[in-house]
């Protein structure tokens, strides 16, 4: 026993990687070593186009007919994976080593049942009869804390919801007791409070099954939360590698320095402290520069020692940590202070007049039963209520930010607001006047051009045959703006400018921009008619994390520049804290809680506000946080609970009056309201979900002060 | 159980699990079924509707057309009044509707017997063509379709695809001269003709068949070809292959079900193909099908043959496109349950 723990479970030695296609070869993972131990948790993160995801193929080798691993060696407990026949290879997959993937329902097969997707692994891998397969399965299942195992094995993919189907994707991962677990941004799919309940789980498991875990995911959050180790990954290199501890404390690559400046931690402010993005762009595979990747966008770069060959790895000498290792060769001469990254200060925005006045606003769609039961029962149509009596309002210069988990209603207010759809009840006034039950039709170019809205992706919303100037230019015209084309063309050029976009771009078209660059050009849409109120949905939830960066500090600046209303709608807890000056929170359809942001992440909470707050993940290893796990899935919008929405998965619940009763409205303070039972004198007891040290209790300011005593 | 499933899928799919949730449990399917067999009767009736319009709406023609050219207006007008055509419309209409639903078609001009006397035995035998042509068509599309798809791009899958992309090209007027070049006039192998003069014949069916499957195997093959190449990159795939099981498994498990569904609806929509692609094939042979039937009603103004075979190939079509929904409802879960 006591030498099969001391062999590591995976021993990656200089990979190289690359893909071949018909522009020539493309290095994918260069000079990669890894080493995973017994029941340790490896994270590797980066930025897509990295190369986290092609290590992960190249351990399961399955990599594409254009994909080839050049040189290096896998070796999985002792046997080179690069040469097992494909006999052997498949006997290790799904055995001995699983993978749990990023989309779990695109991973499952939707015309069988999950049963016999289950027990598939079992009945290859160990010739399993039928009937231990099958207990096995559900025995499986009910690890994975499925609730009513019987039925979901009986069930179809699509009959579950998403993270459910991520349960039975970890389940079949599991059922051989594989010795490694690749996991693929498991949960980047799936809503937060589901998220944090799958985090929990893939932690048990490994501490249950003493499974080995790499973990591949973009988010510095999730990492601290799971792994023991990190892998910091840029264009193909590991830049850093370390412990948890020594990484997030004490980063010693200014990439991996930069990335925590370009995420909303809790010291970040808009105002006081923004995000620092990382200029520049990743560069593509081909045209990586010579010497560190980073180079051209590294604010330490020294030309004549960075840019003359590649660079290795080098151990961090004088570090905490053993294992700490970084590739910068002017490691030791950096020095980042003490502090996360921070932008220079920026003058707060003035908040004016009421622009957006919402009273009992309400949005009911009717479904039309056509079946057969449904006409003897007279009972045929069916009210979804998407949106009920939404009380709030927005004033010139402020960002409101909705919050919500999908299905909350949040994008239903977002079209009644377009005039996408009309509301069914209450009053929507925009600048004085009533909206709700004006559709888009009907509303005139002005009022189109004061209200616009920015998107979630990028890369659906702009007409891929369109040059990015022609698209800006002809939303002018319908706005009114300019008629004439000289003057469209100008005032084109000038929306280039704001976004931060070179003016060649006017003639590109879609498919040549980045994602990033995308997401520019739809925000200068937004911005044809001055606009304003801009309503964006979720606009830098696909987006990395530098770019995302880029783009919120690019929209803030408009904002203040132009003094527009931004609507800002998200699920992401910590971006909303970053950027909203005020907040309402969603559930099934129904404002929970709203309230200016101090109100909101502080005490009294709502009880599904506190399980928000503690289901996101925040990469800063000296924040701490209450651990709430919400169980069940959200219910369904047909058929929501009698009393309060969130009852069936409420942890706080009082007793019947909460399934029987609809809360009512407490005011905690002045602007602050609260929709529960519970008494606020009850929830003010409650103890912060977040608690954020104070800048001198920090371990970097007490190392600075035993530095100076020493 | 459903009604999460309908949670998850958009307001528009949601009719069908309320049924089951308000507990009186007629199951969607059969509801499916039954909304079909209702869309069938309405298109039934239209087109019965536009085929009296534009055959019988005018007594006179069709009283020219049954009598000949060469009689008298009184010969003609003593015709019109024995078979009812003095009525109003819409009493001719239903009493045409009427006499149609219950199988008496009226009687040919050409073949001076009823209708359903030269009707019934000549639809059989196209039966019997359509069948061998399936019997082969399908295996030999299925598994072409499969092998290409299952490596895109490799040589088996280009060799496959160049193949049927070439059958299909050749029409059937073109063919049926090249194998009966072949095989009639060259290699002396098989009789020219397909009349059945001497009772059933294996060896005169062989051409038809052979004629109308290199035609069609084609198109099923590339329809399957794709739909499994499809399946082949998606990332069920991956999964079922990264958890270990064999090759074969992977193809016959995973890969055939999903890939299978859309080539079958294609299949089936082959029926009514075959109906309108048997004319040139039996007139060629001179089999005595339904497609020569409704040429020969069709040259000699046989104005109720026409009406029959008309009403006969729609109710195939329907039929078809009827059996094909259900098959692809049965086929594909996500459909079945939502």
């Amino acid at each position: 026993m006591t030498s099969s723990s001391d062999i590591p479970v995976l021993e990656i030695q200089d990979l190289n990687i690359s893909y071949y296609t018909r522009a020539g070869e493309i290095p994918a993972v260069i000079d990669f070593s890894l080493t995973v131990n017994k029941g340790e948790t490896v994270g590797l993160v980066g930025e897509s186009g990295c190369g986290k995801s092609t290590v992960a193929w190249a351990v399961m080798q399955y990599m594409g007919h254009n994909g080839r691993i050049k040189s290096g060696t896998i070796n999985f407990k002792g046997r080179n994976l690069n040469e097992l026949s494909g006999e052997n290879l498949r006997r290790i997959r799904g055995s001995e080593i699983s993978m749990i993937y990023q989309e779990p329902f695109a991973a499952l097969n939707p015309s069988l049942t999950v049963a016999s997707q289950l027990m598939e692994v079992p009945i290859t891998h160990e010739r399993s009869s039928e009937k231990e397969a099958w207990e096995r399965s559900l025995q499986i299942l009910s690890d994975v804390r499925l609730p009513d195992p019987e039925r979901i094995m009986r069930a179809y993919p699509h009959q579950l919801s998403g993270g459910q189907q991520q349960r039975v994707v970890i389940a079949m991962a599991l059922l051989s007791k594989p010795s490694l677990l690749l996991l693929d941004e498991p949960t980047t799919a799936l809503d937060v409070t589901v998220e944090a309940g799958i985090v929990k789980l893939i932690a048990d498991i490994s501490r249950k099954f003493g499974t080995s875990q790499i973990y591949i995911s973009h988010n510095l959050g999730l990492i601290l939360e799971i792994c023991d180790r990190v892998f910091v990954m840029y264009s193909g290199e590991v830049v850093e590698e370390g412990s948890i501890h020594s990484i997030f404390t004490w980063p010693k690559h200014p990439y991996t320095h930069g990335l925590f400046g370009c995420i909303a931690l809790p010291t970040a402010d808009k105002n006081a402290a923004p995000l620092k993005p990382i200029r520049g762009q990743l560069p593509l595979p081909h045209e990586r520069p010579r010497g560190c990747n980073f180079g051209p966008r590294c604010d330490y770069f020294q030309a004549g020692t960075c840019d003359v060959e590649a660079i290795m790895m080098e151990p961090v000498i004088g570090s905490q940590a053993t294992d700490h290792g970084v590739r910068c060769v002017r490691w030791n001469q950096i020095e980042f202070g003490t502090e996360v990254a921070h932008g220079d200060a920026k003058p707060p925005i003035e908040i004016g007049e009421r622009v957006l006045e919402v009273e009992r606003m309400q949005k009911y769609y009717e479904v039309h039963d056509r079946s057969i039961a449904a006409l003897i029962s007279g009972r045929r149509i069916k009210l979804v209520k998407a949106n009920e009596a939404l009380d709030f309002d927005a004033r010139r210069g402020e960002t409101v930010a909705i919050v919500g988990e999908s299905g909350c209603g949040k994008s239903t207010f977002a079209k009644v607001l377009m005039g996408l759809e009309c509301s069914t009840g209450g009053v929507l006034r925009y600048e004085g006047r009533e909206i709700g039950n004006l559709p888009v039709q009907k509303r005139s170019p002005r009022q189109l051009g004061s209200l616009q809205m920015i998107f979630q992706n990028p890369s659906d919303t702009l007409n891929p045959s369109h040059t990015v100037g022609g698209q800006i230019g002809r939303v002018i015209k319908k706005f009114g703006v300019e008629s004439d084309k000289v003057k469209i063309r100008e005032r084109v050029l000038k929306l280039l400018d704001l976004v931060k976009l070179p003016q060649d771009f006017y003639l590109r078209r879609p498919r040549q921009l980045s994602g990033g660059q995308k997401q520019r050009v739809g925000i200068a849409r937004a911005f044809a008619g001055n606009p304003s109120m801009v309503i964006a949905d979720e606009p830098v939830s696909a987006l990395d994390v530098s770019v995302a960066a880029a783009v919120t500090e690019l929209l803030t600046d408009i904002q203040r520049e132009h003094k527009t209303t931004l609507l800002f709608i998200s699920h992401d807890l910590s971006v909303v804290r970053y950027l909203a000056d005020r907040i309402v929170v969603m559930y099934l359809g129904q404002i929970m809680e709203r309230g200016t942001t101090a109100q909101i992440f502080a005490p009294p909470y709502h009880p599904y506000t506190e399980a928000l707050l503690s289901a996101v993940p925040i990469a800063d290893p000296e924040v701490s946080k209450r651990e709430i796990v919400l169980q069940g899935n959200l219910p369904s919008v047909l058929n929501p609970p009698k009393g309060c929405p969130f009852v069936t998965r409420c942890p706080r619940k009082l007793g019947e009056i909460c399934e029987r009763e609809r809360p009512p409205m407490q005011m905690a303070a002045e602007g602050h309201a609260i929709a529960c039972h519970i008494p606020l004198d009850e929830l003010r007891k409650v103890e912060p979900v977040i608690s954020v040290p104070e800048e001198a209790e920090r371990i970097h300011a007490r190392q600075e002060v035993g530095a100076g005593e020493d | 159980m459903r009604r999460r499933a309908a949670a998850l899928s958009g307001d528009s799919k949601q009719h069908c699990s309320q049924a089951t949730e308000s507990g009186y449990g007629a199951s969607p399917m059969l509801i499916f079924i039954m909304k079909r067999l209702g869309f069938m009767v309405v298109i039934m009736i239209v087109v019965s509707l536009a085929l009296f319009v534009i055959l019988e709406l005018s007594p006179g023609s069709v009283a020219t057309k049954v009598l000949g050219p060469y009689t008298s207006e009184e010969q003609r007008n003593l015709w019109l009044e024995q078979h009812g055509y003095m009525q109003p419309l819409y009493v001719r209409y239903f009493s045409w509707l009427g006499n149609f639903v219950t199988g008496d078609f009226g009687e040919s001009t050409r073949f001076k017997v009823p209708v359903s006397e030269v009707l019934w035995p000549r639809l059989w035998n196209t039966a019997i063509l359509g069948f061998w042509v399936f019997a082969f068509m399908i295996p030999i599309s299925l598994v072409l379709g499969i092998l290409a798809g299952m490596r895109e791009g490799s040589r088996l899958d280009r060799t496959i695809s160049v193949a049927s992309i070439i059958t299909t090209s050749v029409p059937e007027f073109a063919s049926t001269v090249i194998v009966s070049a072949i095989f009639v006039f060259w290699l002396k192998w098989l009789p020219g003709t397909s009349s059945m003069t001497d009772g059933f014949s294996f060896k005169e069916l062989i051409l038809p068949v052979m004629v109308l499957v290199i035609y069609d195997f084609g198109y099923v093959a590339r329809m399957t070809r794709a739909s499994m190449a499809e399946v082949m990159t998606t990332q069920y795939i991956r999964t079922a292959v990264l958890k270990g099981l064999r090759y074969r498994r992977v193809i016959l498990k995973h890969a055939l079900r999903n890939a299978l569904i859309a080539p079958f609806t294609v299949i089936v929509l082959q029926v009514s193909w075959l109906l309108s692609g048997v004319i040139v094939v039996e007139f060629f042979f001179g089999y005595k099908g339904f497609g020569a039937l409704l040429l020969e009603a069709s040259l000699n103004d046989d104005i109720f043959v026409i009406e029959a075979c008309a009403m006969v190939a729609v109710f195939v079509v329907v039929v078809g496109r009827l059996i094909s929904d259900v098959g692809y409802q049965y086929l594909n879960p996500r459909i079945r349950f939502s």
